[in-house]
């Protein structure tokens, strides 16, 4: 964090972290760093690299320079698939796996051969607002419910860090709101660190602690967020 | 060789002619086809002209080679392999090294069961034998390759969204594409399935058509039939799931991300090392 002492350890550290294809430079020499706790909004126009930045971060994409440490650990020393799991990712579509909702939300322990227990699995669906859609065929929700299940089936992987990809910019109003709130209660009352991709400046206001702005892929700013956002 | 050549004479203008009869309903046919609109004129030329300019010269390699070794009919069975290892590979241009993975799939489809064809004698390891039903396995392996290589790049390009899902869930790349190898697998085994269910229903192959012609019992024709669609359906379901798996294996890189993309320029895909 430019300028400020950190309070908290560091969950997040991006170090120089660069990504280009094909001579296009996509992220251009990022170090920030995420305390714990800490909600980090990134901003930015479109095609600035926002999403691009953040799909380094669980590594999704590979860097071509710098790298990400995770709890002071260079995150390629970790398996690729425990990373995820621990820096989980809930993407701008809810992209559901054909099956029923319990099964959606359980595909992430399943893929350590763990059993999501039917009350656990009660009890997330609960906390996203969608009690008794168990059984119901994932491929039948709308919107803004397959963004809930999507939430739901990334906190079943218990991640110590959240990775938002404009979770809200792909539903309408009501449902963007909806989803907005319940992001919100839920980062707040488990304490999790998070970093959010959003376009909507009002949106990183109310969630997150600092925000960074990128543009052409530089980071151009970063810092509390009503100072960043001060001008806006 | 002058008694050959004599033999040849005679066969080769009664079967020019024969040959012409087949072409000018051909392009009956193209003229058909025009009168909808539909212009194939160019195609089906090249087509006619290379297909009868191949076969003929097929036949001579075959006439002069007729008394030759295993090791020559192993040679040409390995051309006919790469051959069709090219042909193949042209259906996967996003996957690195195509050609060599079209000829693993298509060598191993095609030497198991070409293997257990001469173990048990069900063909002679005479040229005249060898290289025709080798070839019918080959190009069946090719076909099944080239549908396994396709229907998985489709599948894959198209639902690039729910595997980064998965992956993002930490799953592990196999899981997140066990679908579409189980459907690229199936539609490469599906012509041959068909084939084998309307075996003498629908059609009697050319192997068995030819057995009865040059005097063979029919019974043991159709039976010799069977073994050869059979082991088309081994070698195609061998081909198949090689290609298919070895086309997952290059799919993702060793970072578990998924570099197989759409042709066209992608700005989240990641350079082949």
């Amino acid at each position: 964090m430019k300028g400020e002492q950190p309070t908290q350890p560091i969950a997040l550290e991006t170090a120089h972290l660069s990504r280009a294809v094909v001579g296009k430079v996509l992220t251009d020499d990022i170090n920030i760093q995420v305390q714990v706790g800490e909600v980090v909004a990134v901003v930015g126009p479109s095609g600035s690299g926002k999403s691009s930045f953040l799909r380094l971060l669980n590594r999704l994409d590979e860097p071509t320079g710098g790298t990400v440490r995770l709890n002071g650990e260079d995150y390629r020393k970790l398996a690729p698939q425990e990373l995820r799991r621990r820096v989980s990712m809930v993407m701008q579509t809810a992209y559901l796996f054909p099956g029923t909702v319990a099964e959606n939300v359980a595909y992430g322990p399943r893929q350590r051969r763990q059993r999501l227990l039917a009350e656990q699995t009660d009890a997330l669906l609960q906390r996203v607002g969608l009690s008794g859609y168990q059984e119901r065929n994932a491929n039948n929700l709308s919107g803004g419910e397959a963004q809930r299940v999507s939430i739901a089936r990334t906190l079943a992987n218990a991640p110590e860090i959240l990775l938002l990809d404009e979770p809200t910019s792909a539903l309408d109003e009501d449902s963007a709101r909806g989803v907005e709130d319940l992001v919100l209660e839920i980062i707040r009352e488990r304490r999790m660190t998070c970093v959010i991709v959003t376009h909507n400046n009002a949106q990183a206001r109310r969630i997150a602690h600092r925000t960074m702005i990128i543009q052409d892929g530089k980071l151009v700013a970063i810092g509390p967020t009503n100072e960043v956002l001060r001008d806006d | 060789m002058i008694e050959f050549l004599a033999t040849l004479d005679r066969n080769v203008a009664v079967g020019m002619a024969q040959a012409a009869a087949a072409i000018a309903l051909c392009l009956g046919v193209v003229v058909l086809c025009r009168w909808f609109a539909v212009h194939v004129e160019r195609e089906t030329a090249v087509s006619l002209a290379r297909g009868l300019v191949q076969m003929v010269a097929v036949g001579l390699v075959l006439a002069l080679l007729l008394h030759g070794s295993l090791l020559i009919g192993a040679l040409i069975l390995l051309a006919m392999t790469f051959a069709a290892a090219v042909t193949a590979s042209r259906r996967a241009p996003e996957i690195k090294k195509p050609l060599i993975l079209s000829f693993y799939a298509i060598t191993a489809g095609s030497s198991v069961v070409i293997a257990v064809l001469l173990a048990t004698r069900t063909v002679t390891s005479e040229i005249v034998v060898l290289v025709p039903v080798g070839s019918m396995i080959i190009a069946n392996a090719m076909n099944a390759c080239a549908q396994a290589m396709e229907r998985f790049r489709a599948d894959i390009t198209a639902h690039v969204g729910l595997i980064e899902t998965g992956l993002a869930l930490g799953a592990d790349p196999a899981a997140t594409v066990a679908p579409y190898v189980q459907s690229a697998v199936y539609a490469s085994l599906l012509p041959r399935l068909d084939m084998l269910k309307s075996l003498g229903f629908v059609w009697i192959p050319g192997v068995m058509a030819g057995m009865l012609v040059s005097g063979a019992s029919p019974v043991y024709a159709g039976i010799f039939q069977f073994i050869v669609v059979a082991m088309i359906l081994a070698a195609s379901g061998i081909a198949g799931l090689v290609a298919t798996l070895l086309m997952r294996a290059r799919a993702f890189s060793s970072a578990a991300q998924l570099t197989l993309r759409a042709a066209e320029p992608d700005k989240f895909a990641t350079p082949q090392p």
